[in-house]
């Protein structure tokens, strides 16, 4: 009897231990030994040559559905270089949320993609810089207005995008449409002739998904036709007024769903069958990035149906601009213990994976080739160019005056809100809109800015 | 007899240390048996809680290493800002469906429990079986009954009620009954199954001898089965109640908050992952525990007379 509760007593105390120690283990005994080597090549840009670099990295992300089939192909041509570097690839579903929690923590993997929402200023605080401005552009392709604090850069894009509308040519011939829509107007006009002749819906929102409303303000720049003009928009008091880039977007939007040129339901969408729907031909248009043109193209009987065309604007001098956008910038964990290893990767995943020509994506090499799919746009007489760099000292500001003030740049709330009134759900007009995200712009301003 | 008076007494004490003795080991036992749960609840439970309070009185971001703390600011961001407040109503959908939920768990689990039906626990199964589903899973099944010329549509057209159809999500003033539809038809199998346990534990004899004096089912249920599970139903109702006023996953899967659907928890998850206000995100989640706390409260009170009354 009284063995076995001195037995329980013991067992009980032990399981107390041992949970202790599960959550103490971060200082990991193991660690490999060249974590206190100093990493002085990590601001170098060039990558090492150094076949003997060893220890072991995580990596993380968000494409989960590379992340078992892509990325081992991806290790294995890594480690005939780097032999003795270990890596291990961590796919992650809710990639945004779950990785922003763990930097909390030292532990969100040693390269990772960089999660949407992270302030701009405050990227120094948890990784590694890569290399000075000059350094980097001298090689690829901007990323100040991304990655860039003081100077220094502190990711790189795997891959670059554009972003325009994706649509079906095929359809767009059956409507008869020969010359592609250059103004709001004439693809408006385009999409009531799809309408007319064709069985496809015009333009496909994607409603319940929220993100793909993202694609459209991310032509801001496009729209403007500035790459300077965000900077310019924090001195701006109503970006949302009348004929300014934001006003320009989301008065197309409107437009589209108000003349019912949308799914009949935007309550019942979803983005994976949208995707077979448009290879079928039974959607026309969704405002997308160049990204998905393969994704969509794969699913076609013939893929060479599936283009993308630029957003339908065209600036006051006549031309179209497109932004070359950069995707979320690979990223390098200050607190890595193998920061080495975790450069090789880096380096090797920009310069040598071949990532981007897989994902039919402008890569980052300033001389990088763009893809096939672009050839059109190139040819349309489009002008491509890149975002001017954040005016130095205001990193992250547009994001916060955003965020304080719930504007919501990058949330579907006010494009929700459109959507509705158009189809005459909220008693709202497009105007009354405009006008309270003015307001919620100037009080984000205020309090960023006012004190 | 002196002799045997003392050895009384000693056996007395010695029983009595005995008995310390084995209270002093119990003491022990117990201790070192709860110290896990309780260690694990305070630190899975009770430290973000403590840490939500604390945040809530922040500016934090959510991953930035530095937070000011500012006081009652977010608290009284939320509370002279009308449009926080302004997604309430849409509790209300659920709360009548709650009581719709409930009252139909009830029914479900007499007929299942009391009634000679065949097949029962089939029909148990199939009733509790959409709790077991996960969310998603049920967003789309649900995406596609809804949707325009969906199974539902081609329901109404069969049995000549096409007249009716209309966008069950796209239409705004029928949006939140058929959410919190999906709602019912999830989790009332929950309820029902507390229901049927509670039910089981009254004797058959009872049945028994107000068949034999005559009382119909509905009497039954109503003097026999109604109060041997009161306090159960109690139960039930606060729970559902109390999901009423915080609904997220339903909504969230299926509309995204759009059109009219949005609930207090989704915007509040909004706040704190998609605008980055941890802080205020935080705040309003002490705001809507303050509400449950206040609602089960009156609840309570509600219940305590009605019970007191009736003895």
């Amino acid at each position: 009897m009284k063995f076995s509760k001195v037995l329980a007593l013991g067992m009980a105390a032990a399981m107390t231990l041992t949970s202790a120690a599960g959550c103490g283990s971060k200082q990991d005994p193991a660690a490999p030994s060249n974590a206190e080597k100093p990493a002085e090549k990590s601001d170098a840009s060039a990558p090492s040559e150094d076949g003997d670099i060893s220890g072991e990295i995580t990596v993380l992300t968000q494409r989960t559905d590379l992340a078992d089939t892509a990325f081992p192909e991806y290790v294995k041509k890594f480690n005939e270089k780097y032999p003795n570097i270990k890596v291990k690839v961590q796919g992650i579903t809710d990639y945004h949320g779950e990785v922003k929690m763990r930097m909390n923590t030292e532990d969100y993997g040693d390269v990772l993609v960089l999660p949407d929402g992270v302030d701009q200023a405050e990227l120094p605080n948890f990784f590694e810089p890569i290399g000075t401005v000059e350094e980097i552009n001298a090689k690829y392709r901007p990323m100040e207005a991304k990655t860039g604090v003081d100077g220094k850069i502190y990711g790189i894009a795997p891959v670059f995008t554009i972003n325009g509308v994706v649509y079906n040519k095929k359809v767009f011939a059956d409507a008869g449409i020969n010359a592609l829509p250059k103004t709001p107007d004439e693809f408006l006009a385009a999409l009531k002739q799809i309408k007319e002749k064709t069985k496809a819906i015009p333009l496909y929102t994607n409603y319940v998904a929220g993100w793909p409303f993202n694609q459209w303000e991310d032509t801001r720049l496009n729209v403007s036709g500035d790459p300077d003009y965000m900077n310019k928009i924090l001195d701006m008091d109503e970006p949302f007024a009348e004929g300014t880039a934001h006003y320009q977007i989301y008065k197309l939007l409107y437009d589209v769903a108000n003349q019912g040129l949308i799914e009949e339901d935007p309550l019942t969408t979803d983005w994976e069958s949208s995707k077979q729907m448009m290879a079928d031909g039974e959607i026309a248009t969704m405002v997308l990035g160049v990204w998905a043109v393969p994704q969509v193209a794969a699913l076609a009987d013939n893929p060479d149906d599936i283009g993308i065309m630029p957003f339908p604007t065209t600036a006051a001098d006549g031309k179209q601009y497109v932004r070359v956008s950069p995707d979320l910038p690979l990223m390098v964990n200050k607190n890595s213990k193998n920061k080495e290893a975790a450069m090789a990767w880096f380096w090797w995943f920009i310069n040598e994976s071949g990532f981007a020509e897989n994902e039919v994506c402008i890569p980052p090499a300033i001389d990088g080739a763009f893809p096939a799919a672009l050839k059109p746009v190139e040819e349309s007489g489009a002008v491509f160019f890149v975002e001017a760099p954040t005016t130095p000292g205001k990193e992250g500001l547009v994001d916060k005056i955003d965020q304080t003030g719930e504007v919501g740049f990058w949330t579907q709330d006010f494009k929700y809100r459109l959507v509705e009134s158009a189809i005459g759900n909220r008693p709202e007009t497009f105007e009354d809109i405009m006008k309270d995200l003015n307001t919620r712009w100037q009080k984000g301003k205020k309090q960023v800015l006012g004190q | 007899m002196n002799n045997n008076a003392l050895s009384t007494k000693k056996q007395a004490k010695d029983n009595y240390i005995y008995t310390k003795k084995i209270n002093y080991q119990k003491i022990v036992t117990i201790f070192v048996f709860s110290i896990i749960p309780i260690a694990l609840l305070l630190l899975f439970t009770y430290t973000p809680v403590a840490n939500m309070f604390y945040y809530s009185i922040t500016n934090w971001n959510g991953y930035s290493k530095s937070k000011e703390i500012i006081g009652l600011k977010n608290y009284i961001q939320i509370f002279t800002n009308p449009d926080y407040f302004r997604v309430f109503p849409v509790s209300l959908y659920y709360l009548i469906g709650s009581f719709i939920q409930i009252a139909l768990a009830l029914y479900f689990a007499t007929v299942l429990s009391v009634t000679k039906t065949k097949g029962k626990n089939f029909f148990k199964g199939v009733i509790f079986f959409p709790y077991l589903i996960n969310g998603v899973a049920i967003g789309f099944i649900f995406m596609n009954f809804l949707k325009p010329g969906g199974v539902l549509d081609s329901m109404l057209h069969l049995v000549g009620l096409s007249d009716l159809i209309t966008k069950w999500l796209g239409n705004v003033k029928v949006i939140n009954w058929s959410l919190t539809g999906v709602s019912i038809w999830r989790y009332m199998g929950f309820n029902m199954v507390i229901f049927i346990g509670a039910i089981q534990s009254i004797s058959s004899e009872v049945y028994e001898a107000a068949e034999i004096d005559g009382a119909n089912r509905w009497q039954q249920f109503k003097y026999i089965i109604l109060p041997s599970i009161k306090r159960i139903v109690q139960l039930n109702l606060l729970l559902s109640v109390n999901g009423a006023l915080s609904v997220f996953e339903i909504p969230y899967v299926m509309t995204n908050g759009g059109n009219g659907s949005k609930t207090f928890v989704i915007q509040t998850v909004e706040t704190a992952f998609k605008h980055q206000r941890v802080g205020l995100a935080s705040a309003m989640a002490v705001v809507l525990f303050i509400i449950v706390l206040i609602v089960a409260g009156i609840q309570r009170m509600f219940f305590d007379e009605k019970g007191d009354s009736r003895i």
